[in-house]
């Protein structure tokens, strides 16, 4: 069963793969969608790097995210931090309210067309997420483990290191995969900004009416998404089947 | 030794431990047992300032257990709890190893520490060195959580109701295993509990506790004979005081000269045992045999009966 499900995994990679690389290869499955003379395949830029580029955009926002949350929850569940807990929580609640849209929107002012307003963006979306569950982690901790920790003479920087951490990680994993599975399909509208990504293809196919277009830019985005979602949750299983009683 | 001087810890307004002087000797074991809501467990966790008092001082082999580093004086005093608190994502190997680990001990001799305290406590180390917490059954887990409180080879063991998870049988089992490392070890030990007779089993000393204070403290058979408040006798069961009595002495204790017939019972079986084999066995004496099997005497049901009454 396993190894089935491994085998399945693995031809859609592969499949990704070869059209990624080889997109004219695909040419007689896209040519019905096109009018006559329109072409079938993505011809202004190599889709390969699109989605190179597409991933790392991602990849960015989410380590910020992650680092800027995660130490966001560790800060607040000291004892020294406690009093900042409501306040974060409002703070990491205004970054999700805000419509992607609208942080571009702001964003193009200050820093110009390109890249950045989308990891800006994608950074703000991808806080809460990884927030919220970094706080279930490290506020749900078993409180008989704690005290052993504490009476066995750890100091509070061991406690969070050798105990808090590693039991929570589970859960701080799954906030990131959420982030990240968002973050895939939010970074598609960073194209309209001009930030090179697979949103690009999409927009390109809207504004000259090409169906094909739409729908290989769209289509790349959710096998990666289902694929980086897949091997996440993958891990976070390998990790809790260890770390829970 | 331990000596506590005065301690009172206060909540807002509840006072939850009060004035409590009391001195636990070197190598014995102490029991304090209450209600819940009593303040025990405030008490002994005042001694390794997992909280800290209102007022008074806490010593340890004379010396104010403030002097030091609250880690530090974790580090050298041992602490198990109610349902084990074993860390779930490290085996079993590294759980006895934690407080070895964080003292900087040498790895070879960490890995002799751990292998040496899971046979004593009957755990294949080749077996369960690399197992994790959750593969455990209750008893074991408990067990390393035991083990894992003696690796730094502490002076001091407190314990929290340590055997409050475990059904009966491996209880009184938990419980001998206990004695007999403490025997072992010769370390000081103060446990708390709710059940008197865990307390009986277990204690050099009982210290009774009720709304925050010491009501008695004496050993086992003073505070059988003259308990100090209603509440202690209350505590101990009218019922159950001759057999409580009989427990605490063995049966090679009340060997009286002569012979009887029947299987011999070995001189090591407490008295309230002995009375038991006389009963079931329908006689009214029983030979006493010696470890090496030589028959040293006998025990009567008079006798035991002269014993479980209340002594002038």
């Amino acid at each position: 069963m396993a190894s089935l499900s491994n085998l399945a995994r693995l031809s859609v990679l592969l499949l990704l793969l070869v059209f990624l690389l080889q997109p004219i290869w695909f040419e007689p499955l896209l040519r019905p969608l096109v009018q006559a003379n329109a072409p079938a395949i993505y011809n202004r830029g190599s889709l390969f790097w699109l989605t190179i580029l597409h991933l790392r955009t991602v990849f960015i926002a989410t380590v910020a995210a992650t680092v800027v949350a995660v130490s966001l929850a560790i800060l607040v569940t000291r004892k020294a931090g406690a009093e900042f807990l409501p306040v974060s929580r409002s703070l990491v609640n205004i970054g999700q309210t805000f419509p992607p849209v609208a942080v571009l929107a702001l964003a193009v002012p200050i820093f110009g067309f390109g890249e950045k307003p989308t990891l800006i963006a994608l950074f703000l979306y991808g806080l809460l997420p990884i927030f919220e569950n970094a706080l279930t982690g490290l506020t749900t901790l078993p409180p008989a483990v704690m005290e052993a920790a504490r009476g066995a003479g750890m100091t509070e920087r061991q406690q969070l290191f050798k105990i808090e951490l590693p039991l929570a990680l589970p859960v701080i994993l799954t906030g990131i995969r959420l982030s990240v599975v968002i973050s895939l399909a939010t970074a598609t509208i960073g194209s309209t900004v001009a930030a090179k990504t697979l949103g690009e293809v999409i927009i390109a196919g809207l504004q000259s009416n090409n169906l094909a277009f739409v729908l290989q830019g769209g289509l790349i985005v959710a096998v990666l998404a289902v694929l980086i979602h897949d091997a996440l949750q993958g891990l976070e299983r390998a990790l809790s089947s260890r770390a829970h009683v | 030794m331990i000596e506590f001087d005065h301690i009172t810890k206060r909540y807002d307004d509840t006072e939850v431990v009060s004035d409590v002087s009391l001195t636990v000797e070197p190598h014995t074991v102490t029991v304090v047992v209450g209600t819940s809501g009593s303040g025990k467990t405030t008490l002994l966790r005042m001694v390794n300032r997992l909280v800290e008092p209102t007022s008074g001082m806490i010593r340890i082999d004379g010396e104010d257990n403030r002097s030091v580093p609250e880690f530090e004086l974790r580090r050298r005093i041992g602490y198990a709890i109610q349902g084990h608190g074993l860390f779930p994502h490290r085996t079993v190997a590294e759980n006895i190893a934690t407080v070895p680990t964080l003292l900087g001990w040498e790895n070879a001799r960490i890995k002799a520490k751990v292998e040496q305290l899971l046979t004593l406590f009957q755990l294949d180390p080749d077996f369960f060195g690399a197992r994790y917490p959750h593969e455990l059954s209750g008893g074991q887990q408990q067990r390393v959580g035991v083990a894992r409180a003696l690796a730094a080879e502490p002076n001091l063991l407190l314990m929290d109701e340590p055997f409050g998870a475990l059904d009966p049988i491996i209880r009184a089992k938990a419980q001998d295993d206990l004695l007999a490392i403490q025997k072992h070890f010769g370390t000081t030990i103060i446990l708390v509990t709710h059940d008197m007779e865990e307390a009986f089993r277990l204690a050099d000393k009982i210290a009774v506790m009720d709304k925050g204070e010491v009501l008695q403290y004496a050993t086992p058979a003073e505070m059988l004979v003259r308990p100090a408040t209603p509440f202690v006798e209350a505590l101990i069961g009218s019922s159950e005081r001759p057999f409580r009595l009989l427990a605490i002495e063995t049966a090679g204790d009340a060997v009286e000269p002569g012979g009887a017939e029947g299987e011999p019972i070995p001189a090591t079986l407490s008295q309230r045992d002995a009375l038991s084999e006389l009963l079931w066995s329908g006689r009214a004496a029983l030979p006493v045999a010696a470890a090496d099997g030589a028959v040293i005497g006998k025990v009567s049901l008079a006798g035991l009966v002269k014993r479980a009454a209340r002594p002038e």
